[in-house]
């Protein structure tokens, strides 16, 4: 007989995200994504000064910091044809792939990791076998072991754990799963684990200078309509000079190194501890990207230029699991349902058109349960040509792989021999937690290729970092309509606006975690992650008082809540809301 | 700092203090002092009638006490971005590792604990049936019956109001916590409010900003840990170590104000030689946080530095009263001279002389029910079309009295 699961707040992801599952035998027959959080960011921005809103739909989102903001200022200039120097772009797009490898590297250690790594088990390990298992590791990775892992650092967070567990005050490790025989790393594996988590916090605190450095401070830093506000001049003293410059190279150089020779051992290792998880959480074949991390475009990905590396992965869609066909990407098959969502209206519409309106029709909270009524969450379902489609990291590296990006598919190729899984296995919980360490990978070499470009262009006198033709709406045209791509960390981000008479007519955002998280669409297709829940009805859920099985594929999307939800109203009507 | 924040390795705060060295005296005088953060006898932290050391006896005191464990957390995020968590983790003083693993007990927070579902509301039921210092990002959305932020079921509210029951200190932390921030900009759809318009028996410090600086942000809880009380509070309840100056007052680049030295437009020569921002839109005229003193992300930078004007998000309702971002602040005159600068002090900010005596006079611990009780305060506007901004008339702002508990010592020489 069916059992009803709830778990919620599902936690280590940025939001309020609610799964509720139907099991049966220790399978889930029956999921329900349900964001619970609605704040109606692109209703208040209506009638706003388009060259502010960036600051605003910047806090959609404060994991994703930046890259709402630079979706913004890019469809903003699309608009209204304003053209940023090519340092400016240069200088967004150190920010993107900065803030990228920065989050895909908290997501595995701080978000994900602790789905496979006991902590308590760290305290079985020893510390030179945990150097030797360390070792290992990232020899069959290929590199060297990281300056890091020495026996005395591993002593010393083994020492911090017994003090946390004798304590008997587990501070944020309460309540965890621990000893659930599903946690299957040996002992030293754990204990590494556990010291690169507290390793990857500096690394996060470090790296991010990179984007300070630009924006002046981190979460949330600043852009401007027209490029960028920081002066880049070499030979002055209160712009960004040779002295960041150097400081840059350094944090660059660094993340290099943490991203090669700890985050891609450590994952190629747990990932390999867990191989069943490539048979665990699939979802929808169908992929989706407008090229690699960080390709930005204003405008159409089709025919906008782009100074965003990898400029040889073209905007595409992959069908039906079939790797071997990169489909052209057209942007006027994007349409977004509101069937499973708390929004009137029954036809599925384009973003550029998106009309939505608030009805909510669920229980007044304190409630048990949402999913008996066709409409459970605050999130809407983005489908492409009526299709489901994931995006984010897998979708990116599936489309460079079809694409043959030649770094891609070495890093993919190595990793598919040696787990001895077929390409479309990629497709799965371990799959995704993989595509992004290859793509953090590629991303943080890239990250290089980017920052040489931008000092080749300041040893060439090119300092310019505003376009000022386009600054006063008095050189606007009365109406103006825009849009723009990003490829960020969780996906695929696309801003939508509509300018009359200078202020903001129409804003809408169509962003990765709604097109993973989104519900059933008119036609009563579930969205990826109830997909990669019940697809199939083989994924497992050993225990529903400790439904980590359900996390560890949960998190394998990196959700993000906040971004998913947003509304407009582009009517000025009334919002209303039924509360049964 | 008045003991070893990172020393706590032994279960107990006795043992933990043996061990760092502590006698028996020096035990004695400091259980005096967190007395207040450990609630005993039912006490609130700097309430005006903290635990009286007079009537309970040293040793009892020390007894129970030295038996206390690691300061129990519960840190919520409601209607937010995330962003002040993201910030906390950046923080270069007190880590997050410190403040997680050795300085507190964390028992809930979403978006680090292990534990969801049952797992993680058992984990907050637990922490919040006893005393607790109660951290909150995010704002409450009360429009509606609470349906636009649930967690597990309960509306924020809900949440909130039962981890606040037992807490012995509330930090608001975050724009969103302590004015509702984007989300409350009009038209304010979801009715989002801060902590203090929720929590009104109890006092709460407003850690102001979008999002605060790190430092700040684990520096406010470890200054409740460090002097045993809350930090003392300007007349918006956040603490004056980090929003008792105005940007311009500490802004590198003040002195091109003062010579009317002002960037016209971005990326022009006045730009190019770190001229003001004043011109183009910047809010550190009216704007009270260390951006400027304490930089952001290990020092790296900080907005106006990078080049931007201040967009004043340590203010009330920023997005509201200091849009459009690039518009000049009214009221001043092309020619920056002092006298004009502190016109804007006066007119805008809110007497910023008569501030520091107000700064001077606050105890450690403001009612938020005093704060906006306080009638006859002249609400001063930003901009023409924009709501007023309330702010306090320093004349008219009641002043509790000194609590005992508020008393701070320096310590430092004990723990060395």
């Amino acid at each position: 007989m069916a059992k009803r699961v709830v778990v919620d707040p599902i936690t280590r992801i940025e939001g309020h995200l609610r799964i509720e599952l139907e099991t049966e035998g220790g399978k889930i027959t029956k999921a329900w994504s349900e964001t619970t959080q609605f704040r109606g960011i692109e209703e208040i921005v209506q009638g706003r000064d388009p060259r502010d809103v960036w600051a605003f739909v910047q806090r959609i989102c404060g994991v994703c910091t930046s890259v709402h903001a630079i979706a913004s200022i890019s469809a903003v200039e699309n608009a209204i044809g304003s053209n940023p120097p090519p340092q400016a772009k240069a200088i967004r797009d150190l920010v993107v792939t900065a803030q990228e490898v920065q989050d895909h590297v908290i997501h595995f250690y701080h978000l994900h990791a602790l789905d496979w790594v006991d902590v308590t088990k760290a305290l079985e390990a020893d510390p030179a076998k945990t150097l030797a298992f360390a070792q290992a590791i990232a020899k069959s990775a290929g590199v060297t072991s990281w300056k890091g892992n020495t026996v005395e650092r591993f002593a010393e967070v083994k020492a911090t754990v017994k003090s946390i567990v004798d304590s008997g005050q587990l501070s944020v490790f309460t309540g965890g799963y621990w000893g659930h025989p599903a946690y299957k790393l040996p002992p030293e594996a754990n204990l590494m684990a556990v010291a690169h988590y507290l390793d990857a916090l500096e690394f996060q605190r470090s790296m991010i200078r990179i984007v300070t450095v630009f924006g002046g401070k981190n979460p949330h830093p600043n852009f401007l309509v027209g490029g960028m506000a920081c002066s880049i001049d070499p030979n002055k003293s209160e712009t960004v000079n040779q002295v960041q410059i150097d400081q840059i190279a350094d944090w660059i150089a660094e993340a290099d190194e943490f991203v090669h020779k700890v985050y891609l051992p450590d994952a190629l290792a747990i990932v390999g501890v867990y191989k069943e998880y490539f048979d665990i959480g699939t979802s929808a074949p169908n992929f989706l990207a407008v090229g690699m991390s960080g390709a930005t475009f204003a405008g159409d990905p089709n025919t906008a230029k782009s100074t965003s590396p990898h400029a040889e992965v073209k905007p595409g869609v992959i069908l039906d699991g079939d790797f071997t066909k990169v489909h052209p990407f057209d942007p006027a098959k994007i349409t977004e349902s509101v069937a499973s969502a708390w929004y009137e209206g029954d036809t599925p519409l384009h973003p550029a058109a998106g009309e939505t309106k608030v009805a909510y029709t669920g229980p007044k909270p304190p409630y048990k349960w949402l999913a008996d009524d066709d409409k459970y969450t605050w999130s809407k379902a983005p489908r492409y040509d009526g299709k489901v489609m994931q995006v984010g990291p897998l979708a990116r590296v599936i489309l460079a792989y079809a694409s043959g990006h030649k770094r891609t598919a070495e890093l993919v190729n190595v990793a598919i021999g040696m787990y001895g899984i077929k390409p479309a296995q990629l497709n799965s919980t371990a799959g995704r937690a993989l595509a992004r360490c290859v793509e953090a990978v590629t991303s943080v070499e890239t990250l290089g290729t980017i920052f040489n470009t931008f000092v080749e262009g300041l040893k060439k006198g090119d300092i310019d970092v505003f376009d000022s033709s386009k600054w006063e709406p008095a050189s606007w045209p009365a109406e103006a309509t825009g849009y723009s791509f990003v490829e960020v960390a969780r996906g695929n981000l696309s801003h939508w606006v509509k300018i009359k008479n200078g202020k903001v007519e129409h804003y809408q955002a169509v962003v990765p975690t709604t097109w993973l998280a989104g519900g059933r669409d008119k036609d009563g297709n579930p969205g990826p992650y109830e997909l990669s829940l019940a697809g199939n009805g083989q994924h497992p859920l050993a225990n529903p008082d400790q439904p980590i099985e359900v996390l560890r594929t949960i998190h394998s999307f990196d959700p993000c809540m906040s971004c998913a939800v947003h509304v407009l109203d582009p009517d000025g009507q009334e919002i209303q809301v039924v509360v049964s | 700092m008045s003991y070893e924040l990172s020393g706590w390795t032994e279960p107990t705060l006795e043992e933990n203090l043996i061990r760092a060295g502590f006698d028996r005296r020096d035990f004695l005088k400091y259980c005096g002092e967190l007395a207040a953060v450990f609630a005993v006898g039912g006490a609130v932290i700097g309430s005006a009638t903290p635990a009286s050391a007079a009537s309970v006896p040293a040793e009892v005191i020390a007894e129970k006490l030295g038996a206390v464990k690691k300061p129990l957390v519960v840190w919520l995020q409601l209607q937010e971005c995330t962003g002040c968590m993201e910030s906390t983790l950046r923080s270069g003083g007190t880590t997050i590792e410190d403040a997680v693993l050795r300085l507190l007990s964390v028992e809930y927070n979403e978006l680090v604990m292990p534990a969801a579902g049952d797992a993680a509301n058992k984990a907050l039921d637990d922490a919040n049936a006893q005393p607790h210092l109660l951290v909150v990002n995010g704002s409450i959305p009360v429009k509606d019956g609470g349906i636009y932020c649930t967690i597990g079921g309960k509306s924020a509210e809900q949440v909130l109001r039962e981890s606040a029951k037992n807490a012995t200190g509330i930090l608001a932390v975050g724009a969103c916590a302590v004015w509702g921030s984007v989300q409350a900009s009009k038209p304010n759809p979801t009715g989002a409010v801060g902590v203090d318009a929720i929590i009104t028996d109890k006092p709460v410090v407003n850690v102001a900003g979008c999002p605060p600086i790190g430092e700040v942000i684990t520096a406010t809880v470890a200054y409740v840990l460090t002097h045993g009380a809350l930090p003392k509070l300007d007349a918006q309840g956040r603490p004056l170590f980090a929003y008792d100056q105005r940007i311009h007052d500490s802004c590198q680049r003040r002195a091109h104000f003062d010579a009317g030295q002002f960037v016209r437009s971005f990326d022009d020569d006045g730009a190019r030689n770190g001229w003001c921002l004043y011109e183009v839109g910047c809010k550190g005229p009216s704007t009270f946080a260390a951006c400027p003193i304490i930089k952001w992300n290990k020092g790296t930078s900080w907005p106006i530095q990078a080049g931007h004007p201040c967009l004043g998000c340590t203010e009330k309702n920023f997005f509201d009263n200091y849009t459009p971002f690039y518009q000049t602040l009214p009221n001043v005159g092309g020619f920056g001279v002092e006298s004009t600068a502190e016109a804007i002090g006066l007119g805008v900010v809110g007497i910023a002389a008569a501030g520091v005596a107000l700064h001077a006079g606050a105890t450690a611990v403001k009612q938020a029910a005093s704060r906006r009780a306080a009638e006859g305060n002249e609400p001063l506007q930003a901009f023409g079309d924009s709501e007023r901004v309330w702010l306090p008339n320093p004349k008219k702002v009641e002043v509790a009295p000194e609590a005992p508990a508020a008393e701070t010592t320096d310590d430092s020489e004990k723990a060395e």
